[in-house]
């Protein structure tokens, strides 16, 4: 099956004011060996669709839709079901690596958490796979035993992509993974992440702002504003011929390396009843 | 009168940093090694680093916010390293700046209109009737209304945030506006207004930007000349055409190939 995910109606509001939707009436679908981007300013709902699929929202916040995972329908999946799910076959890599790594314990022990927990690796076999994960990803395995402040911001994001791709997860999700690593630091990781998605056969959830990063590493793009999709496509049909005008005045917002573009303060006319 | 605002010549900043067991070894990091830097008078020029390159120590070195070891700083013919404390207030009124983080900056307790307005009370210019109409004036020209002297800082968004931040450096009507990282907490659509209205005001009010950015997009959309900085030193220095067009040293090319987008242009082409 190539169909990994498949978001059907997912709206979410807060519990407390249930006519207050963050997220309304989203559905789309993740295929294997494909990139879909998620973009959109902050309060677009992007990070929250994307926590929705790993059922990491906040319980003051409900769920409504469905939400397929390979097939099966998770959104009244049990925790403990879902536990089983979440590092094993669903992923997911945070925008800032310090606070999602654990500062007390090595990252050897934190990468082979998953492993122990999910496929009851140990001993020599865990520490072998362990140093393969850290060589996949680009640090040296004899850095096992370092603790994440010893390690730059890159390698830290490196350590918590091995941790994600360490159970081979039929679905990535990342949120903003390189929005707080230098510009070289960020190309690196990028590259990184592409080749992985390819040699491990993933779908990946991609949710960033920035255009540059679309189009350098998205299949297919998905446009939201204030909770809703306004446009998705290919990432050459969005990227190229933007159908919604929202999508179009971001476009122009963006400033391109060459200076050629000349940058429009973004306008929403069109939110206006014609 | 030359058409030099700022120059900065052999800057030297060094920290030495413990480390190893219990940090009994310590070594010494250039913060700045020799960096020379000259801003044109109505210029924006861009200094361009990653992190722990030393873009922002060398921007509060400029404004003595951080004592250097060695160098020279001369602002508007004066040298403005030298000035004694009373001086250098005086001065200060030339050169303000904008912070990254428009949350951090702006006093939660204080109302808009007095955070624009302590300048001007600080450098007791104008009655009270003038500052506020000052302010007011201020307001308007970054784009926001005159009622919004009496709202406390939560109650705008990011951008206005930082809109706010502009309007408090602009109403001494200094020459020299340093900028650290501006845009860089705004979202994209955001970021592109704070970028054309700090055009806007260089062109209105013959302002010179120091611009502190990592990010190369902008730098190409807002700045005369580049500086670009790796580890505390100028790696390269040109006209913003140059340095994008034919960057000279290996670092600069890398920092210009790790812009994301390439795909976009290829796309878009």
């Amino acid at each position: 099956m190539t169909e990994i995910l498949r978001i059907d109606q997912l709206s979410i509001s807060p519990a407390h004011a249930p006519e207050r939707t963050l997220v309304k009436q989203v559905s789309f679908a993740l295929q294997r060996g494909k990139t879909t981007c998620i973009v959109g300013e902050s309060g677009s709902g992007k990070s929250l669709t994307a926590l929705s699929v790993m059922k990491l929202l906040s319980p003051q916040l409900r769920m409504q839709g469905q939400v397929f995972f390979q097939g099966q329908d998770i959104s009244q999946l049990s925790e403990t079901a879902m536990q089983r799910l979440r590092g094993r076959q669903m992923a997911m890599i945070f925008q800032e690596p310090m606070t999602s790594l654990n500062p007390v314990l090595t990252i050897g022990f934190q990468i082979g958490e998953p492993l122990q927990t999910h496929l009851g690796l140990k001993g020599q076999a865990l520490k072998q796979k362990v140093a393969a994960l850290l060589e996949q990803v680009g640090i040296d395995p004899a850095r096992a035993d370092s603790y994440p402040d010893e390690l730059s911001g890159g390698q830290r994001q490196r350590v918590m992509i091995a941790m994600s791709i360490a159970c081979e997860p039929a679905l990535l999700i990342a949120d903003e993974p390189t929005t707080a690593l230098d510009v070289t630091v960020q190309a690196q990781v990028l590259r990184l992440l592409d080749d992985l998605k390819t040699r491990l056969h993933m779908a990946m959830l991609f949710i960033t702002h920035d255009f540059g990063v679309v189009a350098d590493i998205a299949d297919e793009v998905i446009v939201m504003f204030r909770g809703e999709i306004v446009e998705s496509g290919s990432v050459a049909q969005v990227l190229q011929s933007p159908q919604h005008p929202y999508t179009r005045a971001l476009l122009a917002c963006v400033p391109d390396a060459e200076g050629k573009k000349v940058l429009q303060p973004m306008t929403y006319d069109w939110l206006a009843p014609a | 009168m030359t058409d030099i605002l700022l120059q900065a010549r052999h800057l030297n900043k060094t920290y030495s940093q413990r480390t190893g067991t219990l940090g009994l070894n310590s070594h010494t990091i250039h913060a700045l090694a020799d960096v020379n830097l000259q801003l044109k008078r109505g210029t924006t020029l861009a200094v361009v680093g990653e992190s722990g390159s030393g873009k922002s120590t060398l921007a509060r070195g400029i404004l003595r916010l951080l004592p250097l070891d060695s160098g020279e700083v001369i602002f508007d013919g004066q040298d403005f390293l030298a000035l004694d404390k009373s001086a250098l207030r005086t001065a200060r009124r030339h050169i303000q700046m904008v912070f990254q983080d428009p949350f951090a900056s702006l006093n939660p307790r204080m109302r808009i209109g007095d955070i624009i307005a302590e300048g001007l009370v600080i450098h007791r210019i104008g009655n009270a009737q003038q500052q506020h109409d000052s302010v007011v004036q201020m307001l308007e020209k970054v784009g926001l209304h005159a009622d919004d002297a009496r709202k406390y800082p939560h109650q705008f968004s990011g951008g206005q945030r930082q809109r706010i931040g502009i309007a408090r450096a602009l109403i001494l009507q200094p020459k020299l506006l340093v900028c650290d990282e501006p845009v860089s907490a705004l979202d994209v659509s955001v970021q592109a207004q704070i970028l054309l209205l700090l055009k806007q005001l260089q062109q209105e009010m013959g302002l010179s930007y120091l611009f502190i950015t990592h990010d190369l997009r902008v730098v190409r959309h807002i700045a005369d000349d580049v500086l670009v900085m790796q580890k505390g030193k100028v790696i390269e220095q040109g006209s913003v055409e140059t340095i994008y067009n034919a960057p000279q040293q290996k670092y600069t090319q890398q920092l210009l190939s790790a812009i994301p987008g390439h795909g976009l242009r290829a796309i878009t082409a």
